[in-house]
């Protein structure tokens, strides 16, 4: 497993989080978090509840607005209010706790929605520049992917029904290839698993194990220590808004040296 | 009850035979005409305003806009609706010199007047939708406006079918004071055949069923637009 690793992870730098904070009103989440994420890199998050861990994950697509930092992606500050942030949240996918598929959408739609709106957008916008001859080129070829997706993650024959007739695994899973229909360079994912029930777990799991070792780049906040181990090339510990200890897993769990560290690890190991 | 049948029969023969029909016919026109196309309006007006008051507000756009809306709903909903009715065909449009028919400046006043009421049972539906769908949806590059258009909207007008079927029917009720600026509508049409008959009994008890028998009509079709839009639904 530590081979692979070596092999997905690359020199490229794709992120760069300079001096990130967050405040709510006078409540100071987010004190300073600088972070380089090269592509390939798969970066797992943990702290105690509280710690900051979920924000700082929001704050990297400016779901929470940073209020003070930089974070360079894709050659532009998306700490600036002034860039085109709905453009760079293609490139940047996410997979929530809740899931939160659109309910009024069945499961295919779900996963094709996003591809064919920017689609159509790119197309209105440069005709067949964008590399498409028609409206209905779009949607077929998205449907042609989501369907693959689907596939891949074996619920075909779920295509056309309503998430609320989903599981919590199934839902998630789901919400993953949404994600990755977009074909993000980065997908965020905050504690994808602590809403499931633990045998629904495995499921998603192991799908985030794939995406991992198909070399995608990946930030994910969890509380599953043992994924966390066994998939990520880096583990943050992350408490009262500072990154407290950044190392390699094996390093990370065999021999912590903070002592806030050492102290939340005896008590979730 | 020998006299209701001769009253009864006296109202037979102006709805027939003096084509009291014909004015029946335009006045449910008219009402329909009103009360289906302020509907519609309102519904597109309610929507925008409420979209405008969830809109997050730290730039200065969003907010003007948000002023002029509060002002726009404390209008309508401060002033009865005949009052708007005569202060629109009387003062303002006299003023700005356009020229409508009375079923014109009706629609446009139940327009105005039910957007500003829907847009308060839209900004509680747009809130009952999990805010959780907004950031998926934000999070996969659409903005703010496709969002709300493709996933929130038909959430929450879900959710406030019911009510909206109720304004519908306050709606369709609330024609009855067209006449004010002389648009003939149901309550015109019944009017005219009793006065014209000197018996106001039966044109007035025939009104209230057509009034009720149209209420009923519009319950059904939101039964089934309920029904319809609850197959994303775990309630089946």
């Amino acid at each position: 497993m530590s081979e692979n690793k070596a092999v997905a992870a690359t020199e490229e730098v794709i992120l760069k989080v300079e001096g990130l904070k967050k405040d709510f009103g006078d409540k100071h989440v987010l004190n300073g978090i600088d972070i380089t994420v090269n592509r390939g890199d798969i970066i797992c998050v943990i702290g105690p509840s509280g710690s900051g861990k979920s924000t700082f994950l929001r704050c990297l697509n400016c779901m929470e607005d940073p209020t003070a930092g930089h974070i360079m992606f894709d050659g532009e500050d998306l700490a600036d209010m002034s860039v085109d942030i709905n453009l760079h949240r293609q490139n940047m996918g996410m997979v929530f706790q809740h899931f939160n598929l659109f309910n009024n959408k069945t499961v295919i739609q779900n996963i094709m929605l996003a591809p064919v709106h920017t689609g159509k957008k790119a197309f209105r916008r440069l005709r067949e520049k964008s590399g498409y001859s028609s409206v209905a080129e779009i949607k077929e070829k998205a449907q042609k992917e989501a369907m693959a997706l689907l596939k891949r993650i074996g619920l075909e024959d779920k295509a056309d029904v309503y998430p609320s007739t989903l599981s919590g695994g199934q839902k998630q899973r789901v919400a993953i290839v949404r994600a990755l229909a977009m074909k993000p360079k980065v997908i965020l994912f905050d504690e994808p698993t602590s809403a499931l029930d633990p045998e629904m777990v495995g499921e998603v799991l192991d799908l985030m194990r794939d995406v991992a070792a198909e070399g995608m780049t990946m930030i994910i906040v969890t509380h599953e220590m043992g994924f966390a181990r066994e998939v990520a090339n880096r583990v943050l510990f992350i408490d009262e808004g500072v990154i407290l200890e950044s190392a390699a897993p094996a390093e990370f769990f065999g021999n912590p040296k903070h002592p806030r560290l050492k102290d939340f690890l005896s008590k979730v190991l | 009850m020998g006299d209701f049948s001769q009253k009864w029969a006296r109202f037979l023969k102006y709805f027939i035979e003096y084509e009291g029909y014909k004015r029946v016919q335009t006045g449910l026109k008219n009402t329909l005409i009103i009360a289906v196309l302020g509907l519609l309006f309102g519904i597109l007006i309610g929507t925008l305003i409420a979209a405008v008051r969830v809109m997050p507000k730290y730039k200065r756009l969003p907010r003007i806009l948000n002023g002029f809306c509060s002002f726009y709903v404390g209008f309508f909903r401060g002033t009865p609706m005949v009052v708007q009715l005569l202060l629109f065909y009387y003062v303002l449009l006299p003023i700005l010199g356009i020229k409508v028919s009375s079923v014109q400046v009706s629609v446009l006043v139940f327009s105005l007047n039910s957007g500003a009421y829907i847009s308060e049972m839209m900004r509680a539906g747009i809130q009952s939708v999990d805010p959780g769908q907004m950031e998926a949806g934000r999070a996969v590059g659409l903005s703010f406006s496709a969002t709300m258009m493709m996933i929130v909207i038909p959430q929450a007008i879900k959710n406030i079918l019911p009510t909206l079927g109720n304004e519908f029917i306050a709606l369709i009720k609330e024609t009855s004071v067209v006449s004010f600026v002389g648009a003939s509508d149901l309550y015109v049409a019944f009017n005219y055949i009793g006065s014209n008959s000197y018996e106001f009994m039966v044109p007035y008890i025939v009104m209230a069923l057509i009034y009720i028998v149209l209420v009923v009509i519009i319950t059904i079709l939101i039964k089934l637009m309920e029904h319809y839009f609850a197959k994303s639904d775990r309630r089946k």
